[in-house]
């Protein structure tokens, strides 16, 4: 946690990408994927031209493919249960071809792969481009309750002490032999998960005493108030813009 | 699993983050008033830190698999449900935003299914069942385990209803819901031991802390003499009269017993659409597919009886969400009408 608490996905950098306001970008992401969930799937080059737009994107702010890829792993659950698709889809459709893959569950694979993609990239784009505080600041600025932003700072800033706290129990139960292998061992591990809780509960209470100590009334001061000029919406602007330009033609064409 | 963008189409998405903001902002209002106003964000983000870090936590089953838990029925009832929706909310917004776990638009969906829908399901059943249940350690395990068990499939069965009205894919209904519940029951059975077993863990070591057990707290005894005498006239807060737990217990008997024979008996013929594949001898082709690639799939379908089961099963689980929902509306009415001592701050929007 010496890295100022960068959350794993963030790659830190000096793009124009990175430079741009956090609520700049959460407006533009979140822009950039209604216009793809609102892409018909019959358009098969709008999402070649969506990938190419994230692409665009990934290079302007000089986040290497091979980083991008991997963190599109995130996906391959679902990605499995896609491929299912065109055999789960019913029979009631089917005798349209009569063929042994469904033609529509092919079509709702690739949609929901194409989309789902999609959003994960552009996803992870986000998170790779911007720093977790300003994310959080990004989000109140965008009118998330106060609170609400406060509880996710304390989550995203305990959440390593947490989970560390998590991996010394494992190592102190492996240190004495135990190896957790199917059902049998599922006391053991629930022990371990009540104990973690009662260490968080006893652990927000610590910090919330040594808040108030320190003149804490509910409030968090903020201090940098982000703003965003006219020309930085407008760059930000430019992916949703360009993407809802791809979305309208993909209805017409 | 998160569902991802793609799956539930653009206006259905929006109507879901509609409520999500909803089921947020009265998790706000009710979180203030299990923990206190300056205590929420600390606590309850230290929560949603133990939240995120259970998830981590692998239990295997077999053969190299293994599970982890979902937590909406464990949050609910160690911190109470608002908390609990909350902090589920909170964990899941920041795995969308953070981690790219869960698509964007699909955050709205999330929220509603995973956090909403699980949490208040498990709370109501739960709160339910210890207002019925003899005042012991034993049926607040009891409770624990019923109300994690139903949460899961219940939470499936949202997501289907979900699915059903703004899905972008083709699979049908019954289908989705067959698998849903199957998979998810084998899930919420996992969840329900582990579940269990925490809030155990935790009932032994510092019951105060659970906030589904208040109450539970036997009073002070000392042993003076080789007798136990009460060590003071503790102030206990007078426990349900006969007559709420007769109504609590009365009306949870009927409508399980409803939902479980009114839909066992509905669902005793196959649906129109079934009847006309089988008429038509289009179920061929389906039965080929069911029987070769999903085990699950086939479940529900495959005759009668299971269809009776499982529509039982749902039309039970059905009435448990409905008598949670029920018991927040009452509850939150009940509690607008008495003046809160503290003042309800709102949430201040500083943009």
């Amino acid at each position: 946690m010496g890295a100022g608490h960068a959350h794993k996905l963030y790659r830190h950098g000096h793009s124009p990408v990175h430079a741009l306001p956090a609520h700049t970008k959460l407006v533009a992401v979140l822009g950039f994927v209604v216009a793809v969930v609102s892409t018909p799937r019959e358009a098969m080059w709008a999402f070649g031209a969506y990938a190419l737009l994230l692409a665009a994107v990934a290079l302007t702010a000089r986040i290497p493919a091979a980083y991008l890829l991997k963190r599109l792993t995130v996906e391959v659950p679902f990605v499995a249960f896609a491929f299912l698709m065109p055999f789960v889809v019913p029979g009631e459709t089917t005798d349209l071809l009569g063929v042994t893959v469904s033609v529509p569950g092919l079509w709702d694979a690739w949609n929901v792969l194409a989309k789902g993609t999609l959003g994960v990239g552009a996803s992870v784009l986000l998170a790779a481009t911007t720093e977790l505080r300003e994310l959080l600041l990004g989000l109140q600025r965008l009118g998330l309750p106060p609170t609400l932003v406060q509880i996710a700072s304390f989550m995203v800033r305990y959440g390593d002490v947490i989970t560390d706290e998590m991996r010394r129990m494992s190592v102190a139960r492996r240190s004495r032999g135990f190896e957790a292998r199917g059902v049998r061992h599922w006391g053991v591990l629930a022990k371990s998960a009540g104990a973690l809780f009662i260490r968080s509960y006893e652990r927000g209470e610590r910090v919330h005493l040594a808040m108030v100590s320190r003149g804490y009334t509910g409030t968090m001061p903020v201090i940098d108030e982000v703003t965003a000029t006219g020309a930085q919406w407008r760059r930000a602007a430019a992916l949703p813009l360009t993407a809802l330009a791809v979305c309208l033609l993909g209805w017409t064409l | 699993m998160h569902v991802p963008d793609g799956f539930i189409n653009a206006p259905v998405s929006a109507a879901a983050g509609l409520v999500a903001a909803g089921a947020v902002a009265a998790g706000l209002r009710g979180a203030r008033r299990e923990l206190g106003e300056e205590r929420t964000a600390p606590l309850a983000g230290l929560v949603a830190a133990f939240v995120f870090a259970v998830q981590m936590l692998n239990f295997p089953v077999a053969g190299g698999t293994s599970g982890h838990l979902l937590g909406g029925a464990l949050a609910a009832i160690l911190v109470g449900p608002w908390t609990g929706m909350l902090c589920i909310a909170v964990v899941l917004l920041m795995q969308g935003v953070l981690f790219a776990d869960g698509g964007l638009t699909a955050l709205g969906v999330n929220v509603t299914v995973m956090g909403g829908v699980t949490v208040l399901v498990a709370y109501g059943l739960f709160r339910a069942l210890v207002k019925v249940l003899p005042r012991t350690r034993r049926s607040v395990t009891a409770a624990t385990f019923a109300a994690a068990f139903v949460s899961v499939p219940a939470s499936a069965a949202a997501f289907t209803l979900v699915h059903a009205v703004g899905g972008t894919t083709d699979v049908p209904v019954g289908k989705v819901l067959a698998a849903m519940l199957g998979v998810h029951l084998l899930i919420g059975l996992g969840e329900a031991v582990i579940t269990t077993a925490t809030v155990g863990a935790v009932l032994a070591v510092r019951p105060d802390l659970v906030y589904g057990a208040r109450g539970l707290s036997v009073p002070l005894k000392l042993r003076v003499g080789g007798e136990l005498v009460d060590a003071a006239p503790a102030p206990r807060p007078a426990p349900a009269s006969a007559g709420t737990r007769g109504v609590w217990a009365a009306g949870l008997a009927v409508s399980v017993l409803l939902a479980g024979f009114v839909s066992f008996y509905a669902s005793a013929s196959p649906d129109g659409l079934e009847r006309v594949a089988a008429d038509h001898g289009l179920d061929r082709e389906v039965r080929e597919h069911a029987a070769a690639d999903s085990p699950l799939a086939d479940y529900g379908v495959r005759d009668v009886q299971d269809a009776r089961l499982s529509g039982g099963l749902a039309g039970t689980i059905g009435v448990g969400a409905t008598l949670a929902l029920g018991t927040g509306v009452f509850w939150v009415t009940r509690r607008r009408r008495t003046p809160t001592a503290t003042g309800t701050a709102r949430p201040r929007e500083t943009v």
